[in-house]
């Protein structure tokens, strides 16, 4: 066997913490310039901020008459409501069908056929809102795919865009594209439950459902709790890239929020400082939600993220 | 297992409701092919539901001569290379100090905030904007690599699989003279092949599907990633935009069967793919979660 001499230690050979802090140094920089600075430009929201000054240019300051110019937004208060209508619809729907899916597919025997039912469910996933908005209102057109199935049937053709039924349609769809995927994390407390608890059951005359509701269904609930609480920091946020490919403006009343309206006024208007102040709002807003969903998340569910 | 014929009968039925279930999942993608490999007239009709009527593929013709779309589907090629190698580059050297603990790396607390304030709060979109445009960054390729060089949820994940990795690799490479640099490249990148495989293909996805900094940040549709390029051109196609000659050309084709190709052919690079990283997008999502 070769022995090998430990090398010798170099004098030039930098600390571990160097080393360690120059691993950092590219992501920091990114993450300085990128990230950082751009909430250094929230100060705008504080200014009637003037384009061709620049950002940190010689701008007038205003205090805090933009946040009192948003109160008095037509737009914003049915927007907020919008937003976490949307989303705690969106919430309850996506985890009940999640874990439905998943209690379902865990029944199924043949793994072959699970496997392809699972490619089949994860797939709209990974499809981007723009196709998808392009999708969907083609197919729910009044002439479209839908609706020419309908009259095929003898249906009355149905309006899928109006304003009654644009928050459902978003629903919907959402939970059409992700169902599929957040029954991944479902399933896979479902098959680390301990076997030997089911056979048990079945030693005691146990059926199929009294084991899913005494056994699987209590095994997954610290899951469920985990998933719910880390979703509360989301309620702000209903999904703009899908609102944004789905809606145009006959359907504001139902289907604007923060985000869109961020976006109409700061890029369609050029109104960069009451833009950036709603933005503002709703990132404190968020922030806090998120902390505190982490938080609790850490108290009950002993989650941590680093 | 001994199963009750009612129980039998819940079988059959959960298999066919499942199976219902994923064709819905697939239908309005088939419909959308069956309709671009129809004739236009047909289309209008509405008498194309899942299997194309009057095969043809003019639309498909119309588009390989569309100068414009490939224009886009190269500018997104470009970034999706660049943003993918750069997002892995700037994960593994971040996630590795930071899956230290604080003996090891005495700044590590202080680092671990600093890269996971962004998770919580960001500058919003007009700051995003200014931010990028006083970099002159605009109408550039770099406007659409660069601001998304650090994923802070890469960042956890890569560190949680590193932390999982034995400490006792790492010693043993410390007493052979191994620098933290050679570590990290020699032990630990290729014990985390798996993890990393992962990522990218997370990275991939969501740098094929982004449209929205496209949109903000290219002021003109020459300029446009294949996304931005399909939401604007499809959503609302400009017509004072085109040249008489592809008005002629679109009208011979049909709007619908047009659309419905770009939009085929956009997710067709998802679709062609999506077999192969299966695997790893469900190994990488329980990384992240399920965790001690």
């Amino acid at each position: 066997m070769e022995y090998r001499k430990p090398k010798k230690k170099s004098y030039f050979r930098l600390s571990k913490e160097i080393q360690y802090l120059l691993m950092l140094l590219p992501g920091f920089v990114f993450l300085l310039i990128f990230q950082y600075y751009p909430m250094g430009g929230l100060i705008i929201a504080f200014q009637n901020f003037d384009p061709l000054k620049g950002l940190f240019g010689d701008q007038k300051w205003v205090g805090l008459e933009n946040f009192r110019k948003i109160l008095i937004n037509p737009y914003f208060l049915p927007a907020v409501r919008n937003t976490v209508s949307i989303s705690l619809q969106k919430l309850v729907c996506h985890l009940s069908a999640a874990i439905l899916l998943a209690l379902l597919l865990n029944e199924i025997r043949s793994t072959g056929y699970r496997r392809i039912l699972q490619t089949l469910f994860y797939l709209p996933h990974f499809i981007s809102w723009v196709i998808l908005g392009i999708l969907f209102k083609d197919i729910l057109a009044s002439d479209g795919l839908v609706n020419n199935i309908f009259q095929k049937c003898g249906i009355p053709p149905f309006k899928f865009f109006t304003n009654k039924t644009f928050q459902p349609l978003l629903v919907i769809t959402d939970v059409w594209k992700e169902f599929g995927f957040n029954s991944i994390i479902y399933l896979a407390a479902i098959t680390s439950i301990d076997p030997a608890l089911y056979e048990a059951a079945i030693m005691d005359g146990a059926g199929r459902f009294r084991r899913i509701w005494h056994i699987t269904i209590p095994g997954i609930i610290p899951i469920i709790v985990l998933m719910l609480l880390l979703s509360i920091g989301g309620i702000f946020n209903a999904n703009f890239d899908q609102i944004f490919n789905m809606y145009n403006t006959t359907l504001l009343e139902s289907g604007d929020v923060i985000d869109t309206l961020v976006y109409r006024l700061g890029i369609v208007e050029a109104n960069y400082s009451l833009s950036t102040a709603i933005g503002f709002a709703k990132s404190v807003f968020s922030c806090f939600l998120v902390c505190l969903s982490y938080f609790l998340a850490y108290r009950l569910a002993d989650y941590r993220i680093f | 297992m001994i199963e009750t014929k009612q129980e039998h009968i819940a079988s059959i039925f959960i298999n066919i409701f499942l199976g219902l279930l994923g064709l819905i999942c697939l239908a309005p993608l088939i419909h959308i092919l069956a309709t671009s490999l129809s004739t236009s007239m047909y289309v209008n009709l509405g008498d194309v539901t899942f299997w194309p009527k009057g095969f043809t593929l003019v639309s498909y013709e119309y588009i390989l001569k569309n100068s414009s779309f490939w224009r886009s589907m190269w500018i997104s090629v470009e970034r999706l290379v660049m943003g993918v190698l750069l997002q892995l580059t700037l994960t593994v050297l971040s996630a590795y100090p930071l899956s230290k603990n604080n003996h090891e790396f005495r700044s590590r607390t202080a680092m671990a905030w600093f890269f996971f304030i962004p998770m919580l709060f960001s500058g919003g979109t007009i700051p995003w904007f200014l931010n990028i445009h006083r970099l002159g960054l605009l109408n550039t390729i770099w406007a659409l690599v660069l601001p998304g060089g650090v994923s802070t949820f890469f960042v956890l994940l890569i560190l949680n699989f590193f932390r999982g990795i034995p400490k006792d690799l790492e010693e043993a490479a410390v007493i052979d003279g191994a620098s933290q640099w050679k570590i990290l490249f020699s032990v630990f990148i290729p014990l985390s092949a798996p993890a990393l495989a992962t990522i990218a293909v997370y990275s991939m996805l969501g740098i094929w599907n982004s449209w929205f900094d496209g949109m903000i940040l290219m002021s003109t549709p020459k300029n446009y990633p294949l996304m931005t390029y399909l939401q604007s051109a499809t959503v609302k196609v400009k017509y004072d935009n085109l040249s008489q000659f592809e008005i002629e050309r679109l009208s011979k084709v049909g709007d619908k069967t047009a659309r419905a190709a770009k939009v085929f052919i956009g997710t067709l690079p998802i679709l062609a793919t999506y077999p192969f990283f299966q695997k790893y997008f469900t190994k990488g999502l329980l990384l992240g979660s399920i965790k001690g």
